[in-house]
C-alpha cells in the first residue's frame, strides 16, 4: 500500500530541494550581481551595471520598504490580535493619503488659491507648491490630520462592522472587510475623483546626489518620520501596559487563544495604532511618488501582505523587517527583470514563503 | 431520481424562471422608460441574460471550491483570464497580431479549460495544505501574477500587452450564419439566411430584428446552454459519495481524514475541476464565442469579488442559489443602477452635473438639491460599488446564508430517507 | 455492495447482525467464524512510542498490545498521554520515536485515511460530527472505497446508474445500523442538532460504517447521560461479540474496572500497569498514580 503521503514527511521532502535550489539561485544571482558591477562577463553571469544604479534601487527600495514597514505594523496587529486578514488596510492608507494632503493643501494655499480646489487636491501642483522644504508645517499638519482622520475612520468601521461579529470566524470577518475596501475606495473615488491627482511638484523639492544617488528632501523626511515613529511604536509597546499585553496577544496566538476575546480595550487600542500607522504611511506615500489615486493604498495592499507575512503575522519588529526587505527585493528585482515584474517578484516571494515558512522568516516553525 | 429531489429540482427551476421573469419585467420597463425602440429593447434583455449567463458560469465554479470543498480561493479571475488568453491563443489565425495556432474552437475551449485546470494544480499542490486565509492571499497574489504576465510589455508579441489581445477570430454562431464570418454584411449560410429571414418577422408589422442582435442572441442562447450543461454536470457530480466527501472537508477535515478519506487529493481535484470551470466562464464571458478583444485589466481582483457577492447572495453550498444569486447580482446590482441614474436624470431634469461633490454640495445650502442629484447620478459606476460594499457586510452580518444557504440539499445519489422496507420483518417474531 | 471484505463481519451488508436477530446460534457462528478469518491474535502492538512537542514529552516510550476481539481499556490521569497515544497510533500525530503495527504490518507515519483505511478506526474525545450535514449523510460518508467518490462515475450516465445502486445498498446498512444505535428518528437531522450523547452514538455508529477491524473510542462516554451510558456500553459489549476489537480510553475507573476485561494505565507518558482488573486494583504505583482516588 501506499506510503506516499505521510503529510509531514513528504512536506520536508519538498522542502529540502527547495531550500537548496533557493539558496543556490540566491548565490548565483549575488555573484551575478558582482560580476555584472564588476562589469566582467563570466558564463551565464555578468554584465555590467553601474554602482549607482544599484545604489539608487537600494534606496528608492529602502524608502518604499519604511512606507510597507509601517502600514505592515498595522495589518499585523490587527491579523493577529482580531484573527483576521484585513483586505480594507491598503484603503486606509488611500483615505490617509486623501484626507492629509487635502489638509496640508488648505494649509498651503490658503488665501491665494481657490478653496474648493484645495479641499480636493485638485489645484495644479506648482500654484501650491507643497513640499517640506516651502511649506513644512502644512506637511507636518496634513501628515498630523492624515493620522488623526485613519484612526477615527479605523475606529468607527470596527463599532459599525466589526464589532457585532466579534465571535465570527476568520473568514466571515476577511469577507466583511472586502466590503469595507469597497466602500471606502469607492468613497474617496467619489470625493476625489477617479483621475491621478499630481500633489507635490518636483522641481520645487530640493535633492541632492550622494554617490550617484537622487536623494530628495521628502525621501529624508520619510526616512526620519517613519524611523521616529517606528521608535514612538517601540517604546509604546515595551513601557506601557496596554503596549505590553498587546505585544504577548499579538506574539502569541495560543496565548490569544487561551485568553479568549481580547478585551475592549485593546482592541480599540489596536484599531488606533494600526490605522494611524496605516494613514501615515499612505500619506508620506504621495510625498515620494508625488501623485495620489484611489487605487493606490489597494496596490500596495499585497506589498504589505507579503511584507506581514515575510515578518511573521503578529510579529511588529517582522513587519518591518519584512517591508524593507519586499521593499528592496521589488526594486533590486529590477536588475534582472523589466521593471513591470518588480510586483509580481515581491509577491512570488511572498507565495514561497507562504508554503514553506508561513511562520515568516524570523519566526519558529508554526505546529499545526 | 428520487422524490425529495425531483420536488427540490421543480422548486429550483421555477425558482430560477420567476427570477428571470422580474429581471425581464424590470429592463423592458426600464428601456421602455428609456424610449428604445423594440430591437433595442430585445438587444437590452438580451444582454441582462448574456450577464446572467456568465455571472451563473462562474459562481457556479467557484461555489464548487468555497460552497462545497470550503476552499477560500480569491483568485478567480486569474484562472478565468488564463482560460481566456489560452483559448484564443489556441484558435486565433496564425497570421494575426498576436499570432495564433488557428485551431478549431472547441479545441481551443478544452485547451483553455486544461490550462486553467495546470495552473490551478500548479498552485493548488502546495497551497491546499495551508490555512483558508493563507489560501485566500496566495490565490489573490497568484491570480495577479497572471495578469500582470499577460499585460507586460514582454511578453506583449503574444498576448496584446495592456493594449488587449485583439485578434480573436469570429464566433461559432457567425459562422454558422455566415458565409464569410468576418464580415456582417457577407451572404449567410442556408442556416444564417433562415434565421436572418424568421427574425424579421414578416407577419408582425414594426417588429423586426436585424443580424447583430440576431447574432448577439444566438450567441448568448449558446453561452445560456453552457451554463444549463455545467449545472446539470455539477448538480449530478454533487449529489454523490463524491459531494458528501467535498462537504465533510468543509465541516472538519480531520474527520474526514479519519474516515479514511484522502482528503488532499480530493482537495486538489475539486479545486482543478474548479479552476477549469472558471476558465470555461472566462471563455464565455470575455473570449471566443462573441467578443473580439480581451484586456488584461478585466481581471482585476474586483471581478473576483462581485463572483464572491453573487455566491453570497444565492447562499454558499447551494447550486440553484448559485445561479439566482449570479442573476440578481448581474441584473440588479450590475446592469440596472447605470440605467436606472439616466432615467432619473431624464425624469428629473437634471442638467447641471458638477465636477466636484463641493460643487455639488455649494447649492444644498440655498436650497437646490439638483446639482446634487445630478453629481450622484453621475457618478452612479462609484456608488454602486459603495452599495455593493455596504451589501456585502450586511450578508456576512445578517444573512451569511444567503438565499439558498441555509436549506440542507442532501448531497447523496438517492434519495437516503427511503427506508429499507421491513418486508422482511414478518420472519421476525417480535 | 461493498468492494472490501470488512475484516471482522463479512462483506455483504445484510450481515451485519442486529440486536433482534441475535439468535443464540448464530451468535456464535459469528464469533467463530470472526476468529476462523482472524489468523494474528494481535492486531494492534505498540512499541516504544514516543512523541515530543517542542521540548516537552507528551508520550515517553509506550508498549502495548490490544487482542483481537477483546475490549481493552486505557486510563490513566489527565495527561497521562492518552489521547497523544491515540493520536500518534492514527496517524494524526508523527510519533518521534517507535512503531505501530497494526495486523502485522508497520503503520507508523502513515497518513490517517490510510490508517483509516486498514481498518483502524477512531473516534474523538470532542466528538466531530459533521454539523451541517444530515444524520444519513454522516453515516453514507464513511464507507470505503465507494465508487461514487470519483466524479467520472457520478456523473456519466451509465456509470451512475452502478453509484445508485451500491448507494441503495449501503442505504439499507446505515438505516440498520442506526436502528441499531437507536438514532433512526434522527436520521434526517443535521448533526450540529443533535445532543452530545447523541453526536457521540453518531460518531460510533459512523466509524462502524467504514467495517473496521479494530475501533479506539476516546471518551465514548464523555458528556453521556447516565440512560444513554448504559445503551452505549450495551451496544459495545454486542459489538465485540461480533468480532470487532476496541480500545476504550475512559476516565472513570469503575466503568473501566466493570467493563474491559483487560485495562492498560499510562502515567506521565509511559504504562504503568498492564492486567485484568483485578491486577490494577492490587498495582501499588497504580494507587500511588491514583493517589487519593478510590480504586
Amino acid at each position: 500500500m501506499g506510503t506516499s503521503s505521510a503529510t509531514g514527511r513528504s512536506r520536508e521532502l519538498l522542502a529540502r530541494p527547495t531550500v537548496v535550489l533557493t539558496l543556490g539561485g540566491g548565490v548565483l544571482l549575488l555573484l551575478d550581481l558582482l560580476a555584472q558591477l564588476a562589469q566582467v562577463d563570466i558564463w551565464i553571469i555578468g554584465g555590467s551595471l553601474p554602482f549607482s544604479q544599484l545604489a539608487n534601487y537600494l534606496w528608492t527600495g529602502l524608502i518604499l520598504g519604511l512606507i510597507i514597514g509601517l502600514a505592515g505594523v498595522g495589518l499585523s496587529l490587527t491579523y493577529s490580535i482580531l484573527n483576521f486578514a484585513n483586505f480594507a488596510h491598503g484603503d486606509y492608507l488611500t483615505i490617509g493619503a486623501f484626507s492629509g494632503w487635502s489638509v496640508a493643501y488648505v494649509i498651503a494655499g490658503l488665501g491665494s488659491l481657490d478653496i474648493a480646489d484645495l479641499v480636493l487636491v485638485t489645484a495644479a501642483p506648482s500654484d501650491v507648491g507643497a513640499s517640506v522644504a516651502s511649506t513644512p508645517v502644512a506637511v507636518l499638519v496634513g501628515l498630523f490630520a492624515a493620522v488623526v482622520v485613519t484612526v477615527l475612520l479605523g475606529l468607527a468601521i470596527d463599532k459599525a462592522v466589526y464589532k457585532p461579529m466579534r465571535n465570527s470566524e476568520g473568514i466571515s470577518l476577511l469577507i466583511a472587510s472586502i466590503g469595507v475596501a469597497f466602500v471606502l475606495r469607492y468613497l474617496a473615488a467619489l470625493l476625489f475623483g477617479t483621475g491621478r491627482l499630481g500633489v507635490t511638484a518636483a522641481s520645487q523639492i530640493p535633492s541632492t546626489n550622494v554617490f550617484g544617488v537622487t536623494v530628495s528632501a521628502h525621501q529624508l523626511t520619510i526616512l526620519v518620520v517613519a524611523v521616529a515613529v517606528m521608535v514612538a511604536v517601540h517604546l509604546l509597546l515595551q513601557m506601557t501596559t496596554i503596549g505590553k499585553a498587546m505585544r504577548a496577544m499579538a506574539d502569541n496566538r495560543d496565548l490569544a487563544r487561551i485568553t479568549g476575546i481580547p478585551t475592549e480595550r485593546m482592541i480599540t487600542a489596536t484599531w488606533i495604532l494600526g490605522s494611524g500607522l496605516a494613514g501615515a504611511a499612505g500619506y508620506m506615500r504621495v510625498l515620494t511618488r508625488g501623485t495620489v489615486g484611489f487605487n493606490d493604498g489597494y496596490l500596495l495592499l499585497l506589498l504589505i501582505f507579503a511584507a506581514v507575512i515575510l515578518g511573521g503575522i503578529g510579529s511588529i519588529y517582522g513587519a518591518i523587517a519584512g517591508g524593507l526587505l519586499i521593499g528592496i527585493t521589488s526594486r533590486v528585482a529590477l536588475v534582472w527583470v523589466p521593471g513591470e515584474f518588480g510586483r509580481p517578484i515581491a509577491f512570488g516571494l511572498m507565495i514561497l514563503l507562504l508554503l514553506f515558512r508561513p511562520s515568516g522568516l524570523f519566526g519558529g516553525v508554526e505546529t499545526a | 431520481m428520487s422524490t425529495n429531489t425531483s420536488r427540490l429540482f421543480e422548486f429550483d427551476i421555477s425558482y430560477i424562471a420567476a427570477t428571470m421573469l422580474l429581471l425581464y419585467v424590470i429592463f423592458l420597463l426600464l428601456s421602455v422608460l428609456q424610449g428604445y425602440p423594440v430591437a433595442g429593447i430585445v438587444s437590452s434583455l438580451q444582454r441582462v441574460t448574456f450577464l446572467v449567463a456568465v455571472y451563473g458560469l462562474a459562481v457556479l465554479a467557484l461555489n464548487l471550491h468555497w460552497g462545497y470543498a470550503g476552499l477560500f480561493n480569491i483568485g478567480v479571475a486569474g484562472f478565468m483570464a488564463v482560460g481566456v488568453y489560452t483559448s484564443v491563443m489556441l484558435t486565433a489565425p496564425m497570421g494575426a497580431s498576436p499570432p495564433g495556432l488557428g485551431l478549431p474552437l472547441p479545441v481551443g475551449i478544452l485547451g483553455g479549460m486544461l490550462a486553467a485546470a495546470l495552473v490551478g494544480l500548479v498552485a493548488g499542490l502546495p497551497a491546499l495544505r495551508l490555512r483558508s486565509d493563507y489560501l485566500a492571499i496566495m490565490t489573490v497574489a497568484v491570480s495577479e501574477i497572471i495578469r500582470f504576465t499577460y499585460k507586460s510589455n514582454t511578453f506583449s508579441q503574444f498576448t496584446g500587452g495592456a493594449g488587449g489581445f485583439g485578434s480573436i477570430p469570429p464566433g461559432p454562431i457567425r459562422r454558422l450564419f455566415l458565409q464569410d464570418a468576418s464580415s456582417i454584411i457577407s451572404e449567410p449560410t442556408a442556416i444564417g439566411a433562415f434565421v436572418f429571414d424568421f427574425m424579421q418577422f414578416p407577419m408582425l408589422d414594426g417588429f423586426s430584428l436585424g443580424r447583430p442582435v440576431t447574432l448577439n442572441i444566438f450567441s448568448t442562447l449558446l453561452i445560456v446552454a453552457v451554463l444549463a450543461l455545467v449545472y446539470a454536470f455539477l448538480v449530478r457530480a454533487v449529489n454523490s459519495p463524491y459531494g458528501r466527501v467535498l462537504k465533510s472537508i468543509r465541516e472538519d477535515e480531520i474527520a474526514a481524514k479519519s474516515l479514511g478519506k484522502n482528503t488532499n487529493r480530493f482537495k486538489l481535484k475539486t479545486f482543478m475541476l474548479g479552476c477549469a470551470l472558471m476558465g470555461l466562464a472566462g471563455i464565455m464571458w470575455y473570449g471566443a464565442v462573441g467578443q473580439s478583444s480581451v484586456y488584461p485589466n478585466t481581471f482585476k481582483p474586483e471581478l473576483t469579488f462581485y463572483i464572491f457577492i453573487a455566491l453570497i447572495i444565492g447562499g454558499a453550498g447551494s447550486n440553484t442559489g448559485s445561479v439566482l444569486g449570479g442573476a440578481l447580482f448581474a441584473g440588479l446590482l450590475f446592469e440596472a443602477p447605470p440605467r436606472v441614474a439616466t432615467i432619473l436624470s431624464d425624469v428629473l431634469g437634471v442638467t447641471q452635473t458638477p465636477d466636484t461633490i463641493i460643487a455639488a454640495l455649494g447649492p444644498v445650502a440655498s436650497g437646490q438639491f439638483v446639482p446634487l442629484l445630478g453629481f450622484f447620478l453621475d457618478n452612479m459606476s462609484q456608488l454602486r460599488f459603495i452599495f455593493v460594499g455596504v451589501l456585502l457586510i450586511y450578508l456576512v452580518q445578517r444573512r451569511p446564508d444567503g438565499l439558498l444557504g441555509h436549506r440542507s440539499e442532501v448531497a447523496a445519489a438517492t434519495d437516503l430517507s427511503a427506508r429499507p422496507s421491513r418486508s422482511n420483518g414478518g420472519d421476525r417474531d417480535e | 455492495m461493498s468492494d472490501e471484505p470488512g475484516p471482522a463481519t463479512t462483506n455483504a451488508p445484510d450481515d451485519v447482525e442486529m440486536p433482534e436477530e441475535l439468535e443464540p446460534e448464530t451468535h456464535d457462528s459469528a464469533v467463530e467464524e470472526a476468529a476462523k478469518r482472524m489468523p494474528r491474535s494481535i492486531p494492534l502492538r505498540v512499541d516504544g512510542l514516543r512523541k515530543e512537542f517542542g521540548g516537552i514529552t507528551a508520550v515517553d516510550g509506550t508498549s502495548f498490545e490490544v487482542e483481537a476481539g477483546s475490549l481493552t481499556g486505557l486510563i490513566g490521569p489527565n495527561g497521562a498521554g492518552k489521547s497523544t497515544t491515540f493520536n500518534c497510533i492514527t496517524g494524526i500525530h508523527t510519533p518521534t520515536a517507535g512503531q505501530v503495527q497494526f495486523d502485522g504490518e508497520n503503520i507508523t507515519g502513515l497518513a490517517p485515511h490510510e490508517i483509516a483505511n486498514r481498518g483502524l478506526v477512531r473516534t474523538f474525545q470532542i466528538a466531530r460530527e459533521l454539523e451541517e450535514m444530515t444524520v444519513l449523510e454522516n453515516m453514507m460518508l464513511a464507507p470505503k472505497h465507494q465508487r461514487g467518490e470519483s466524479i467520472t462515475r457520478s456523473v456519466t450516465p451509465g456509470l451512475r446508474r452502478d453509484v445508485v445502486k451500491q448507494e441503495g445498498q449501503l442505504r439499507e446498512r446505515v438505516w440498520e445500523t442506526l436502528e441499531f444505535f437507536e438514532l433512526d428518528h434522527l436520521a434526517e437531522a443535521e448533526a450540529g442538532t443533535l445532543s452530545g450523547g447523541q453526536r457521540k452514538l453518531l460518531e460510533m455508529a459512523r466509524a462502524l460504517m467504514t467495517d473496521p477491524e479494530v475501533v479506539l473510542l476516546d471518551e465514548p462516554l464523555a458528556g453521556v447521560n447516565p440512560t444513554l451510558e448504559e445503551k452505549l456500553l450495551e451496544r459495545i459489549h454486542e459489538l465485540r461479540e461480533d468480532g470487532y476489537t476496541f480500545l476504550f480510553v475512559e476516565h472513570d475507573m469503575d466503568i473501566i474496572m466493570e467493563h474491559c476485561e483487560r485495562i492498560i494505565v499510562m502515567h506521565q507518558g509511559t504504562v504503568l500497569a498492564d492486567g485484568t482488573a483485578d491486577d490494577i486494583r492490587g498495582n501499588e504505583e497504580v494507587i500511588e498514580a491514583y493517589l487519593g482516588e478510590d480504586i
